[in-house]
């Protein structure tokens, strides 16, 4: 994100992280599902160039979010301009061919509005909420800015820097960040979510002002975007807004995108990392299924329950055993994010508690998933884990953003707001049986990464060298 | 890290909104002061309730007691322990919330507004607010736990920073003390039990409601919630706080990019200047990217990826801060852009141009700041907890409207004076 931060990770930063409360929520949505709509809401339509318009009214308050949604994340760049997608979401509030340097973000707040933008493996997206009388006028905007954005060298040079202070700030001096990042590319290793959203550091200190061009113009076309409308809005209008700003703008062609399938991993696979640091820090994925098939799946919805089970509540399994319990853990934490472009991971992770060791730690974790691979897990655990979708269905109906958010995230990834509350179904209908079995089938340590914080005493005289991942 | 921003933005601008929403008052038989809104569409009620048992409360020796308290009413409470405290509300889909801040302890409920599950959570929250055990083994439990994470704090340049900033500008004062390793190490069972009978009392208590109930049900909610609370509360009255000297305070750490701090003591929630100031800031750094800081250090220059100021209006004098955080050999450079921007805005304040647009941002984005159950639970507890009167925020745009640039220079003339400008550099060379 421009300003509250990309969604970096979102795939190694398991839900339920304490530190990154924005990110977890993303994450979640990302995966999220929505009550039974008691009427024809919302409501969808596709634009002769490719471009389709959501719109969910929602009438509680005069406001409404507006996201404008590319298929296009850090997964479609090419190695030696990693970060390039990124780094186009900040140009993208720069000039347009009608519009000066910084007048997007002008034109927002003097509508009493907010707006960012944020990139993630999978897409890029950007976003207004607005007063609901100043919906047209951002519909305009964000259009202009889909097909006249004015590049040039000198715009670029001052925005490079600041995504390398980005980068700083969120990587180079945040341990986890650097453990996350050091997984990602151990997990991966053909498949392009081995690279960091945000880009190598090296990457951005080569990067031109022509790349982020080819970038733009290679992916941001009306039939590579969607637009999402939640607030008080007749989608009648929204629909008609949409074809008066989007319409004009001409579809082409996009790239090919090539699997770039990661192979099968055969062996457990380890990192260190050194930072200064008190805490050690471990995070360990194992290669899970995505959801491909939102009907037919099985596996997903079970994997999404243990996680639940595991790290999903103030009663789940790891507060209530690790960190309350036996008290090895100063933290523990489960995530699964099974809706995404690219291949999905199994994540545990955690701080030891004071005293206690890494390896005490991943024996405690690893002791979890065998408790449930030899027990199971109880009616009562499953019975959680439905009145948890249940409300959390019922408390996102609060906010305008959060149901943008979901419906963005799942057309993201190929999935319909359709699937929605299939998905909450879906979730429910998960059995004992199922959990056991996921447990079972996905938890060996063949396809199992590992990486560690090894924590390093502040050094108050010198910087820090570049941070270095050192594999064994 | 930019999250945190965005929350203490928040506490500036929690006071915006409700214009058109009707709050109830009324002081319930216990002594609370109850703070009502009905509102039907989603079938949801959330309650908080907040009281005077904040930081500043504690003595600097048991820093930490504030926080540890409010972190373990649900470690036990009546004959429930914590694991049947967690799962009951889990079972019920309801959420248990709240902190500790310098000024207020609260606790939160979100709750499906169904009969079943709205009694059971209620019953939940009177049992954690009026009764808790802390059993001394859970406390043993937390008291290890945030000293581990004091430590952890200790290693990361934006803690540190945000730790020496506070106890630079609260010379004295507890507003400026952090927990340490040894505070919280002295904390007994005793403590939280005493701080628990002294400021959880329901004469100090403000208890906001909002969602689908009805007035009547608001009333015995309550009621409910205060009548079991300890006796103590009420005018509890924090010590005074002194300005600091100007100054720079260096601090060594290797980290990549340098976190800078700048500020002082400036004002309370009650302070007259409180329209000028929130209005001026917009311009000066609170307006995120149309605001000069923004402009002249990051997109002008590319030396800041995040770089603000607020205003935190507390019971007391509540923090000014200006905060980058850039790479360490570019930290001359950025503090001179930062100094020019800062030093001409309190000279000559913002512009016609600059006015007009700081007011019709806010006055035209009352609707965002309004339009959830969540965030209008926020302005009720602000307007309980700093006693703001209810038409308050049916006034706000005509407040924010009425501000000038001469009171605006005026008031950062008064309250932002370059004599007690502190600075914190965290990563220095």
């Amino acid at each position: 994100m421009r300003e509250l931060g990309i969604l970096t990770e979102a795939l190694l930063a398991p839900s339920r992280k304490p530190m990154k409360p924005l990110l977890a929520a993303s994450v979640v949505l990302a995966f999220a599902v929505s009550p039974a709509p008691t009427f024809a809401n919302p409501f969808e339509t596709k634009l002769a160039n490719g471009l389709r318009v959501i719109v969910k009214e929602d009438r509680r308050a005069p406001t409404a979010v507006h996201m404008v949604w590319y298929r296009a994340g850090s997964m479609d760049e090419k190695d030696g301009t990693s970060g390039v997608a990124h780094a186009l979401e900040h140009l993208m509030f720069k000039g347009t061919k009608n519009l000066r340097s910084g007048e997007f973000n002008k034109r927002v707040a003097e509508a009493g509005g907010r707006d960012n933008a944020f990139t993630s493996r999978d897409y890029t997206a950007y976003f207004q909420i607005v007063p609901k009388a100043a919906l047209p006028e951002m519909m305009q905007l964000e259009a202009d800015r889909m097909a006249n954005l004015t590049l040039d060298a000198k715009e670029f040079a001052a925005e490079i820097k600041v995504v390398m202070e980005e980068r700083r700030l969120r990587t180079d001096d945040n341990p986890h960040a650097l453990v996350h990042e050091a997984l990602n590319s151990l997990v991966f290793q053909a498949h392009p979510y081995r690279r960091p959203i945000i880009g190598w550091m090296d990457d951005l200190e080569h990067m031109t002002w022509q790349d982020a061009r080819e970038w733009y113009r290679q992916w941001y076309a009306p039939n590579n975007a969607y637009v999402v409308v939640v607030g008080d809005v007749d989608h009648r209008e929204v629909f008609r807004l949409a074809q008066k700003y989007y319409g004009p703008h001409k579809p082409h062609a996009l790239p090919e995108r090539k699997p770039q399938n990661e192979p099968e991993q055969v062996g457990i696979r380890r990192v260190s990392v050194k930072a200064p640091a008190k805490l050690p820090y471990l995070s360990m994925a194992w290669k899970a299924p995505k959801l491909r098939d939102v009907q037919k799946d099985r596996d997903p919805y079970a994997l999404d329950v243990l996680a639940t089970v595991l790290d999903g509540h103030d009663a789940s399994r790891f507060a209530k055993n690790l960190v309350r319990g036996s008290r090895v853990a100063q933290s523990a934490g489960a995530g699964y994010d099974p809706t995404l472009r690219g291949e999905a991971s199994f994540i545990l992770d955690g701080q030891p508690a004071e005293g206690k060791t890494i390896a005490e730690l991943e024996a405690a974790l690893r002791a979890e998933i065998k408790r449930v691979q030899d027990e199971g897990v109880s009616a009562e655990e499953l019975n959680r884990v439905k009145i948890q979708s249940v409300a959390a269905q019922v408390y996102k109906r609060d906010s305008l953003m959060a149901q943008a958010m979901e419906i963005g995230g799942a057309e993201a990834v190929g999935q319909s707001w359709r699937d929605i509350d299939t998905l909450l179904e879906k979730i429910k209908s998960v059995t004992a049986e199922e959990v056991q079995a996921v447990a079972k089938k996905y938890f060996k340590d063949d396809t199992l990464s590992i990486a560690v914080l090894d924590p390093q005493p502040v050094d108050q005289s010198k910087p820090k060298k570049p941070a270095a991942a050192v594999r064994h | 890290m930019r999250t945190l921003i965005v929350l203490l933005l928040a506490s500036l601008t929690s006071t915006f909104a409700l214009a058109g929403v009707r709050i109830e008052h009324w002081i319930a038989p216990s002594g609370a002061k109850v703070y009502f809104v009905e509102t039907r569409v989603l079938p949801i009620l959330d309650v908080q309730i907040d009281f005077p048992a904040g930081g500043v409360y504690v003595p600097a020796a048991k820093a930490g007691l504030a926080g540890l308290t409010q972190g373990l009413l649900e470690a036990g409470a009546g004959d429930l322990d914590e694991e049947q405290i967690a799962g009951r509300l889990v079972d019920i889909g309801a959420r248990l919330g709240g902190g500790a801040d310098s000024d207020r302890a609260s606790v939160s409920l979100r709750t499906l507004a169904s009969a079943m599950e709205r009694d059971a959570a209620l019953g939940l929250m009177r049992a954690v607010l009026s009764a808790p055990t802390f059993p001394q083994s859970v406390l043993e439990r937390e008291r290890g736990r945030t000293i581990a994470s004091i430590r952890e704090a200790e290693t990361r340049p934006d803690a540190i920073a945000g730790k020496r900033f506070a106890a630079a500008i609260y010379p004295d004062h507890s507003y400026g003390v952090s927990p340490t390793v040894d505070s919280v190490g002295t904390i007994t069972r005793e403590d939280l039990v005493a701080f628990h009978r002294q400021h959880y009392g329901a004469q100090g208590a403000i208890v906001s409601i909002i969602g689908d109930v009805s007035r009547a049900e608001a009333e015995a909610i309550a009621q409910r919630l205060t009548e079991a609370l300890p006796a103590g509360g009420g005018n509890l009255v924090p010590p005074a706080v002194k300005k600091p000297l100007r100054g720079t305070i260096k601090i060594a750490h290797p980290a990549a990019q340098s976190h800078i701090h700048i500020g002082l003591p400036a004002i309370r929630r009650s302070d007259a200047d409180y329209f000028p100031l929130l209005v001026g800031n917009y311009t000066l750094g609170g307006g995120g990217f149309v605001s000069r800081l923004m402009k002249e250090v990051r997109e002008k220059r590319g030396y800041a990826y995040s770089v603000y100021s607020y205003f935190a209006p507390r019971k007391l004098e509540g923090p000014f801060e200006i905060g980058l955080q850039t790479k360490r050999e570019q930290v001359p450079d950025a503090l001179k852009v930062v100094d020019e921007v800062l030093t001409d805005y309190i000279a000559k304040g913002p512009t016609p141009k600059e006015l007009a647009a700081a007011k019709k941002n806010m006055v035209d984005g009352l609707a965002l700041r309004m339009d959830s159950n969540a965030k209008l639970l926020g302005y009720l507890s602000a307007i309980g907890f700093y006693g703001l009167p209810l038409t308050y925020l049916d006034d706000f745009p005509a407040k924010v409207k009425a501000v000038t640039a001469e009171q605006v220079k005026a008031a950062f003339a008064r309250h932002v004076k370059a004599e007690n400008l502190v600075t914190v550099i965290v990563a220095a060379d």
